[in-house]
């Protein structure tokens, strides 16, 4: 077998312009370590200088503290905000997915959209209604619902509008942070929401749960009573702590895998009913507007997604040679079964490894090792779930959903909602990446 | 003890529990629909929670003057925030088309329910009754969605016929 110079065989490639068996990762991890060692000599010329002692190693370090900061020199990893001075507006605040790795989204970095700013909620003060179509109305303090059987579970929350401005004729130029920040993840803990609709008594006519916040707007939203007698949840830790602010303090309800306008945060009030409340949320944000004028409402499920967070826009590769494609899959219909990657723009995909635990309703982070010969390059990736649902590729979502009339020029707005397809990335001789489409 | 009896114990247990929630906290505290009473503000399409009381178009211009122009600008067409009246069609405007209570809502309620617990902003819930009712009557009116004068009340609300009632497509109807 030809050997090259990184030390790889040429029959380890298994798709086209340097995509690398997915199983380089696992039983030959050390040949490839070591390969990206030699590279780092033979890509440079020279050999690494004398090591010191560092200044930082012969110094009395800082002083621990109760709640810990980040590193000074981690300040750039934040969230971009659409409205920071807090105007009567919506204000997004986006999850910086190319700063980040893994698969949960630290509790600072977790996207939010507030409509009239995050309550200040007491949680000694707090309550909780449950009432409309049950034999027993009842109402639960924080305390109370903090002595029920705990579970805990692994969730994306995705706004129904995240990726919109790739509803773009042409490829915006942002990075995933911009395209795809309204998406997080996180272990959210809390009490079955059927638990407590079992105890309240549904009544046979009740089919769906109108959940209400206690922020300023109270913002409701109607759950259909098969989703809230599956898997949702009333959480109230995010990632092992408290849910913040922004996120539903003290309480939110979470609805694994459907639009995240539905996960209801400061949640108050829990309505059955025998129909759709129609909600100002569900009647107009969430009713995406299809090519024929028509449009789709209860649309509720985010749809099975994926999205390569490294390398991406933003970043420039250096020298060629080994590297690590890598990003996040998700799908509201149950668990990442697969995910390819192509860098080839599209003419060849080879399966990526699934970092596990996989998890249903979560992020799943792939990796597939690259060989980059410094050639012009187009990466991407494709997802499929367990319940067989695939990625579409953009010219069947185009197809099916359209795309806008003039390009897209507000990163911030939402010409749409519901984008679901492949992001694309090429990468020049240079190193340089742009957003593209395939 | 043996399996069997253990097993004979546990189905007594079964036999013996009323229904399967009995065996969860019930640390709930019990309250009345009554007592829900200001938190129960959802109003649905079929007109249940409407509240008594009406409002008229008349009626609803002189409020809208006080408490909406700001933000919503003269006769509702927009600016800063939010075009409450406009006759521009959704079709053949793209996927991207503004979405107005003429052309796209499909629910005369959903204007009701908004306004009453989101509106004005930000004192909202300070609105009478009736003085939701007359702003609804003179948006509707605006918008040449009701005649004019008509009044608007708990019956006649849930009735209108919203242009674009027709338009919508179920999703996932097997997750409903």
């Amino acid at each position: 077998m030809t050997k090259k110079k990184d030390g790889l065989g040429a029959l380890d490639q298994v798709a086209g312009n340097g995509l690398m068996s997915r199983r380089l990762l696992l039983g030959r991890g050390a040949a490839i370590a070591g390969a990206a060692g030699s590279l780092a000599l033979g890509g440079t010329g020279a050999n690494a200088e004398p090591l010191k002692d560092d200044e930082w190693g012969r110094s009395q370090g800082t002083t621990t503290k109760e709640v810990d900061p980040r590193s000074r020199f981690e300040d750039k990893v934040k969230r971009t905000l659409s409205n920071p001075n807090g105007e009567p507006r919506t204000q997004h605040a986006r999850t910086p997915h190319h700063l980040l790795n893994g698969t949960v989204t630290p509790n600072h970095l977790h996207f939010t959209i507030v409509h009239t700013g995050a309550p200040d909620i007491d949680p000694a003060q707090h309550k909780l209604v449950l009432h409309g179509l049950v034999k027993q109305p009842l109402v639960f303090t924080l305390d109370q619902l903090a002595r029920y059987p705990m579970e805990s579970r692994m969730a994306f929350v995705e706004c129904g509008g995240n990726s919109a401005p790739l509803f773009s004729p042409e490829p915006v130029q942002a990075t995933v942070q911009q395209i795809h920040g309204l998406v997080s993840n996180a272990e959210w803990t809390g009490v079955r929401l059927s638990t407590l609709l079992d105890e309240a008594g549904v009544d046979p006519r009740g089919k769906w749960v109108i959940a209400e916040g206690g922020d300023m707007s109270a913002l409701s939203r109607s759950i259909p009573l098969k989703k809230a007698m599956d898997d949702a949840m009333i959480a109230l830790y995010q990632n092992g702590e408290r849910i913040m602010p922004g996120n539903g303090y003290p309480m939110r309800l979470l609805v694994p895998g459907y639009e995240g306008n539905m996960n209801v945060k400061w949640l108050r009030r829990l309505q059955v009913t025998d129909q759709p409340a129609m909600t100002f949320h569900e009647s107009r944000n969430y009713s995406p507007v299809l090519p024929d004028g028509k449009a789709f409402k209860f649309y509720f499920m985010n749809e099975v997604k994926s999205f390569i967070t490294h390398p991406s826009f933003g970043t420039t590769l250096g020298e060629p040679g080994y590297r690590e494609i890598s990003g996040v899959a998700y799908s509201g219909g149950g668990r990442i079964s697969r995910v390819a990657v192509t860098a080839d723009g599209g003419k060849s995909w080879a399966d990526a490894a699934l970092q596990g635990p996989v998890n249903p309703q979560a992020f799943t982070r792939f990796h597939i090792p690259w060989r980059w010969d410094g050639s012009p390059a187009v990466i991407s990736s494709r997802a499929w779930d367990e319940a067989g649902n695939v990625q579409p590729l953009r010219s069947e979502f185009v197809a099916a959903r359209g795309e806008t009339k003039e390009p897209v020029k507000n990163l911030l707005g939402f010409p749409n909602q519901h984008y679901n397809s492949l992001t694309s990335w090429g990468i020049a001789s240079n190193g340089e990446i742009k957003h593209v489409y395939i | 003890m043996s399996i069997s009896k253990r097993a004979g114990l546990f189905l007594a247990a079964c036999l013996v529990a009323p229904a399967a929630f009995a065996q969860t906290p019930q640390l709930g505290t019990k309250i009345t629909e009554v007592d829900v009473g200001a938190w129960a503000i959802t109003v649905l399409p079929d007109g249940t929670n409407l509240p008594k009381g009406s409002g008229t178009a008349a009626q609803g211009a002189k409020i809208y003057e006080e408490k909406c122009v700001a933000c919503h600008n003269t006769g509702g067409k927009g600016g800063p925030y939010a075009t409450l009246v406009s006759e521009a069609p959704l079709q053949g405007r793209g996927i991207e088309a503004p979405k107005t209570i003429r052309n796209f809502w499909a629910n005369a309620t959903t204007v009701y329910d908004y306004i009453r617990r989101a509106m004005p902003w930000p004192q909202p819930r300070t609105l009478s009754d009736e003085e939701v009712y007359a702003l609804v009557a003179y948006i509707l009116e605006q918008n040449k969605i009701i005649e004019p004068g008509t009044v608007m009340d708990a019956k006649s609300l849930p009735q209108v016929k919203m242009p674009n009632r027709d338009n919508f497509i179920v999703k996932f109807p097997d997750k409903i």
